[in-house]
C-alpha cells in the first residue's frame, strides 16, 4: 500500500493507503477532520473543498495519493489563533448560512476565488461559485458575505502606515 | 467558624466572577441577531450524523434493485459473505419475520388501500433502487466491494410510471388490490350552480412534475446498542416521532430507545421520514451488538429519499364577465409511487384546502385520487401540497385574466379578500384570522416598477423584439403552523399538531430552553433565545436552547410544516410565563409583599412604588437554595409548556418576477424578483429574510430547473447532481424582498411561520412570467421545468405569430379548454367529508 504524507491544517501525517482511498475520506475517517462534509459523488456540489497547497479543491475527485507530499488546509485549519478569517466572519454577519452543510466548501471556494480576483463583482461571485451548491440560502446572503470578505481582506491587505518615531 | 454557605453568598460570588448577566434593556423580539448556530457551522465543529464515530463501528452499504419491478426468484451472497473486511450480509429473507413495515401515519379514507412495505424486499421490488440486501463490513469502501458479489436473480414485471396508464384497465398492477391507493373528496358551496350558464369557464390541466428535495446533507444513520438499550442518530427532522415509529415498527420498547438528530444539513420534508435505513440500522446492530453506520451516497439518495409532488391537476373555473369567481374544480391524480410513507397520502389532501387561494369564491369541488406507480414513494416536499394548489390557481387565474382581457392585478383586486373582511371564512372551510393583500401587493408593484415593466413590455412586442418581456404574479397564502390537533384528527392525521417547551433557570441565573421542535437550519437556538430574553429579562447570550435528542427534549413533533415558530416559539413563550407567575410568588414572598403588588419590568420582579426587589436570576440561586420557600413552593425555577393552537397561520403576499425570453434560443433569463411577504410578526428578520431567499430558489428552481426523470421501464435517469440540476448562484439573480406585517390573531407572538412561503409563490411567479412572455405568439402554458428546449419546441409548435401591442390571442370566446382530462378509475369514491361549510378543517 503506497505510503503517503500529507500536511493537514499543520499537522504532518504519514499514512498508509488504497490508491483508490478519496482524500475527503483520509480527511474524514482517518484523520478525524470531519469539518470537510460530503455533499454529492459527482464534484458538482463542492462542499468538500479544501485548500490544496493554496488553491480550492474538491476533496472527493482527489485521491489521497495525488495529495502526497501537499499542504491541505480545511475549514478547521482556517481560523487562526482563534480569530476566525475574514470570510468565516463575513459569512456569519451577512448570514450567509442556514443548515451549514455547505458552507465550509463555500467558504474555500470564496477564498480561493479573491485569489485571482481580490474585488469581484456580483456576476463575478456568481460565476466563481458556480461549482458549490447550497439549497438554503438562494445565494443572495452569499453573494453579500463573499463581497464584505473581500473588502476586509483588502483593507487588511493595505499597507499600515507606519507610526512617526 | 466555617463559613456558611447561603444563596445571598453565592449570590456575591456569582455577581463577583462576572457571570450574572446584565440585560441590555433592548428587546430582542424584532432584532437581525446574528445566528448562535454559525460558530460551529462556520469552522467545521458539527456533529453531523457521518461524523460520528464510534468504538468497533461497522459499515452497512446495501443493494439495491436495478429495476423497477421484479420478482426477487433468488439471492446468493455466499460469494459476498468471505470477502475480506465482511462481517455480515442480510437479505430481505432473513429480516422478513422481524422487519415490520414502514409506517404510513395519514389514512386519509376509511378503504385506503395501504400496502405492505418491508424495509427491505423479500419477493418483489416495485421501484428501483429499493433495497434487497445489505453489508455489513469494517469499512465503506469494503461493504461497497461485497455489493458486487452479491447475486439476484430478478424476473421482469411490467413497469407503469404514468398514473393516467396506471389507472387504465389492463395496466400493470403495482399491488395486487391494484394501483388506486384512495378516493378523497371536498366540497363548498353549489358547484353545479356555480358553473351552470357561467359566462366564462377556464379549463387547464397542470403537470406538477417529480421533484428531487435535495437536502445538502445526504441521509445517515449510527445505530448502537449496548444489548438492552438502543440509540440511533439519524439526520432526521422528526426525531420524536421517529421513535414512537420505530419502537411501533421494530418492537424495540420506546423507554430503550433513544432517538438523536444531530446538526442536520436541511431537510425540506425529506428527512420528515421513518426510513428503511433506520429500521434496518436497528435491526443490524442488535443482530450484532455492535454500533453501524451508513451513509447515503447523492446518487443512491436521488433513488430513495422521498420524491416530491408529482401532480396531474385538472382545474376549473367558472366566472362572470366582470372577473368574478363563482366556482373552482379540481380533479387531480396525485401520484404515491410505490408506497405509501409517513405522510404520502396526505400531502394532496393539505393542498386541498388551498385552492381557493386568496380570493373569495362561492363554490368549490375537489376530488383527488391517488395513485400507485412503480417510482420511489412521494411524499412532504417543502410546502408539501400548497405549493401545487397555489401554482394551479395562480396559474388559472392569470388564464381567466388573459381571457377577459384584463390585468392580471386587476382580476386579483377583484375577487380577493379584503383587510376589512377578516376574519374570513374560505369555501374550503379554513378561517383566515387576518391579512393584507392590498397593502402587500401594493409594495410589491411600487418596487417592482409595474407599471414601467408593462411599457417595456409593450415596447418589445411593437418591435417584434426577439428577446420578449414576460411579467409574473403571484398573490398566495398559505396554511401553516400544522396546528390545530382537533383539526389534525378529523383529517386522520396520525399524530397531534401540539407542541412542548421547558424552560429552566439554572441556579446561576442562565437559561435552558429545551424544545420539542428539531431544527435543520431553520435558527431556533437563535430565535428561541430572543424570545427567551424579552419574556425573562435576561441577556440573549445567557439563553441556551436543546433539542433533538429524546434523552433532552422528552417530547414534541419536530420540524416542518412551518411549524417551529408559530407552535414551538409560542410553547417557549407559554413556559417562560409559567416560570415568571413562579418567580413573582417567590418575589412576593421574600419581599413580603402581595403577588398583586409585584411587577416585573426588565428582569427584575419589585414593589409596587418603591426600589426594593429581586432579579429573576436572584430568585433562580433562591429557589435553588431553597432555604426559605413559600409554602407549597417546589424548588427550582423552571416549567414545562405545551401549545395547541387553535387556528392554522396563513402568511401570505405578492412575488413578482421579470423574465426575459429569448424567442430564438428558448432560454429565459430572470431580470428582476420582488417578493413581499406578510408572515406576521419578526423575531429575526434576518432568519425571515433568509428563508424567504431561499424559498424562492427553491420555487424558481421547479419552474425553470428540476425534475426527476423516469424512463419506461421505470429507472430514474436523474441519479446524479450532473443530470438533476439544483441552480448555482450562477444560475439566480438577486432578489428583492421586502415585507408587512399583520400579525396572526391565533397566537400571542403574532407570527405566521416563513419556511415554505417563497417556495410556494414564486413557482407560478415565474411561470406566469414566462408565459406573459410568450402570449403574442399564442402560448397559453409551458411545462415545468420550462427548459430552453421546452420553450422553444411549445413556440415551434405555437407556429409563426407576429407579437403584437396586445399579443396576438385575445379571444372573445367564452371556453377554452386545456388537455383532455384524465380518465379516473371506475372504483367507487371514498365517502365525502363533511361539506366545508358544515365544519370541515377549520
Amino acid at each position: 500500500m503506497p505510503r503517503i504524507t500529507v500536511t493537514v491544517d499543520g499537522v504532518a501525517y504519514e499514512e498508509e493507503v488504497e490508491p483508490r482511498l478519496l482524500l475527503v475520506h483520509l480527511l474524514r475517517d482517518r484523520l478525524g477532520k470531519v469539518g470537510t462534509p460530503i455533499g454529492c459523488d459527482t464534484g458538482n456540489c463542492g462542499a468538500c473543498t479544501v485548500m490544496l497547497d493554496g488553491r480550492s479543491a474538491k476533496s472527493c475527485s482527489v485521491l489521497a495519493v495525488q495529495a502526497d507530499g501537499s499542504d491541505v488546509v480545511t475549514i478547521e485549519g482556517l481560523a487562526q489563533g482563534g480569530e476566525w478569517h475574514p470570510m468565516q466572519k463575513a459569512f456569519h454577519t451577512e448570514h450567509a448560512l442556514q443548515c451549514g452543510y455547505c458552507t465550509p466548501g463555500m467558504i474555500m471556494a470564496a477564498i480561493d476565488l479573491l485569489r485571482d480576483d481580490p474585488d469581484p463583482s456580483e456576476e463575478a461571485v456568481r460565476q466563481g461559485l458556480e461549482g458549490n451548491l447550497c439549497r438554503c440560502t438562494g445565494y443572495c446572503t452569499i453573494v453579500r458575505a463573499v463581497r464584505r470578505g473581500a473588502a476586509e481582506m483588502s483593507q487588511a491587505r493595505e499597507p499600515q502606515e507606519v507610526p512617526a518615531p | 467558624m466555617s463559613e456558611q454557605l447561603d444563596a445571598g453568598l453565592i449570590a456575591e460570588r456569582i455577581a463577583e466572577s462576572g457571570e450574572l448577566g446584565e440585560p441590555t434593556g433592548a428587546r430582542e423580539v424584532g432584532r437581525a441577531r446574528r445566528r448562535k448556530e454559525d460558530a460551529r457551522l462556520v469552522t467545521g465543529r458539527t456533529t453531523w450524523t457521518d461524523n460520528i464515530q464510534l468504538p468497533g463501528m461497522l459499515y452497512v452499504a446495501f443493494l439495491r434493485s436495478p429495476m423497477a419491478h421484479a420478482r426477487i426468484t433468488r439471492v446468493d451472497a455466499s460469494a459476498a459473505r468471505v470477502q475480506p473486511g465482511v462481517v455480515a450480509v442480510y437479505t430481505g429473507a432473513d429480516f422478513a419475520d422481524e422487519q415490520g413495515s414502514l409506517p404510513c401515519a395519514w389514512p386519509v379514507t376509511e378503504d385506503i388501500v395501504i400496502p405492505d412495505h418491508p424495509p427491505m424486499a423479500v419477493s418483489e421490488v416495485r421501484y428501483a433502487g429499493e433495497a434487497v440486501a445489505c453489508v455489513v463490513a469494517t469499512d465503506r469502501y469494503k461493504a461497497a466491494d461485497a455489493l458486487e458479489a452479491i447475486e439476484v436473480d430478478y424476473e421482469p414485471l411490467d413497469a407503469v410510471t404514468d398514473m393516467t396508464e396506471a389507472l387504465t384497465e389492463g395496466s400493470p398492477k403495482v399491488h395486487e388490490s391494484g394501483n388506486r391507493a384512495f378516493t378523497w373528496k371536498f366540497a363548498g358551496g353549489d358547484i353545479d350552480a356555480a358553473f351552470r350558464d357561467a359566462p366564462v369557464v377556464i379549463e387547464r390541466t397542470y403537470v406538477q412534475q417529480r421533484l428531487i428535495p435535495t437536502a445538502m446533507e445526504p441521509r445517515a444513520v449510527v445505530a448502537t446498542t449496548d444489548g438492552d438499550d438502543f440509540t440511533l442518530y439519524s439526520a432526521t427532522q422528526i426525531p420524536h416521532v421517529l421513535r414512537v415509529m420505530l419502537a411501533l415498527t421494530t418492537g424495540i420498547p420506546e423507554h430503550k430507545l433513544r432517538v438523536v438528530a444531530p446538526d442536520v444539513g436541511g431537510g425540506f420534508g425529506s428527512k420528515l421520514q421513518v426510513t428503511a435505513e433506520e429500521v434496518l440500522g436497528l435491526l443490524i446492530t442488535r443482530r450484532l451488538g455492535k454500533p453501524v453506520k451508513w451513509t447515503e451516497s447523492r446518487s443512491e439518495g436521488n433513488l430513495t429519499v422521498h420524491h416530491g409532488r408529482d401532480q396531474l391537476q385538472r382545474i376549473s373555473l367558472a366566472a362572470d364577465r366582470d372577473g368574478h369567481i363563482r366556482g373552482v374544480r379540481v380533479d387531480l391524480l396525485a401520484d404515491m409511487g410505490a408506497y405509501l410513507m409517513l405522510v404520502t397520502p396526505g400531502i394532496p389532501i393539505l393542498g386541498a384546502f388551498m385552492y381557493s387561494g386568496i380570493y373569495k369564491v362561492d363554490a368549490y369541488d375537489f376530488t383527488c385520487t391517488g395513485v400507485f406507480t412503480t417510482k420511489m414513494p412521494t411524499d412532504a416536499y417543502r410546502g408539501a401540497g400548497r405549493p401545487e394548489a397555489t401554482f394551479a390557481i395562480e396559474r388559472a387565474v392569470d388564464e381567466l385574466a388573459h381571457e377577459l382581457g384584463l390585468d392580471p392585478i386587476e382580476v386579483r383586486r377583484r375577487n380577493w379578500i379584503t383587510h376589512e373582511e377578516f376574519p374570513y371564512t374560505t369555501v374550503c372551510g379554513l378561517t383566515y384570522d387576518s391579512g393584507n393583500y392590498e397593502a402587500a401587493t401594493e409594495r410589491a408593484l411600487a418596487l417592482f416598477g409595474y407599471d414601467k415593466l408593462r411599457a417595456e413590455q409593450a415596447d418589445r412586442r411593437e418591435r417584434q423584439d426577439p428577446v420578449q418581456l414576460g411579467i409574473g404574479v403571484s398573490t398566495y397564502t398559505e396554511m401553516c403552523g400544522l396546528a390545530p390537533s382537533r383539526v389534525l384528527g378529523s383529517l386522520s392525521y396520525g399524530a397531534g399538531g401540539w407542541e412542548h417547551a421547558t424552560v429552566r433557570m439554572l441556579p446561576t441565573g442562565k437559561v435552558e430552553v429545551v424544545t420539542g421542535t428539531s431544527p435543520h437550519g431553520q435558527g431556533h437556538e437563535t430565535a428561541w433565545s430572543q424570545i427567551v430574553a424579552d419574556a425573562l429579562g435576561v441577556p440573549f447570550d445567557d439563553v441556551a436552547v436543546l433539542h433533538g435528542d429524546t434523552a433532552v427534549s422528552h417530547k414534541g413533533m419536530d420540524t416542518y410544516g412551518s411549524r417551529s415558530l408559530v407552535v414551538g416559539g409560542v410553547a417557549v413563550l407559554a413556559a417562560c410565563e409559567k416560570v415568571k407567575d413562579k418567580a413573582r410568588q417567590l418575589a412576593a414572598h421574600m419581599l413580603e409583599a402581595s403577588a398583586d403588588d409585584i411587577e416585573f419590568t426588565g428582569g427584575s420582579f419589585t414593589v409596587r412604588g418603591t426600589s426594593e426587589g429581586r432579579t429573576i436570576q436572584e430568585l433562580a440561586l433562591a429557589t435553588f437554595a431553597a432555604h426559605d420557600l413559600p409554602d407549597g413552593v417546589e424548588p427550582g425555577l423552571d416549567a414545562d409548556a405545551t401549545f395547541d393552537p387553535d387556528n392554522f397561520s396563513f402568511p401570505h403576499g405578492t412575488h413578482l418576477c421579470a423574465i426575459e425570453v429569448d424567442t430564438e434560443t428558448g432560454r429565459p433569463t430572470i431580470r428582476s424578483y420582488v417578493a413581499v411577504d406578510d408572515v406576521g410578526s419578526v423575531v429575526n428578520p434576518l432568519i425571515v429574510e433568509g428563508q424567504v431567499h431561499g424559498g424562492i430558489a427553491q420555487g424558481v428552481a421547479q419552474a425553470l430547473f428540476e425534475e426527476a426523470v423516469h424512463d419506461a421501464e421505470g429507472n430514474l435517469l436523474t441519479t446524479t447532481m450532473a443530470d438533476y440540476l439544483i441552480p448555482s448562484a450562477a444560475d439566480l439573480p438577486d432578489f428583492t424582498t421586502d415585507r408587512t406585517e399583520t400579525p396572526a390573531t391565533s397566537n400571542p407572538l403574532g407570527v405566521k411561520g416563513v419556511g415554505e412561503a417563497g417556495t410556494i409563490a414564486s413557482t407560478p411567479a415565474v411561470v406566469n412570467a414566462i408565459v406573459d412572455a410568450l402570449r403574442p405568439y399564442g402560448v397559453r402554458d409551458v411545462r415545468m421545468p420550462c427548459t430552453p428546449e421546452r420553450i422553444w419546441r411549445v413556440l415551434a409548435e405555437a407556429g409563426p405569430a407576429a407579437p403584437g401591442p396586445g399579443g396576438s390571442t385575445a379571444s372573445a370566446s367564452t371556453s377554452t379548454s386545456g388537455p383532455a382530462p384524465a380518465p379516473v378509475a371506475g372504483q367507487p369514491p371514498a365517502p365525502m367529508s363533511a361539506p366545508a361549510a358544515e365544519g370541515g378543517a377549520r
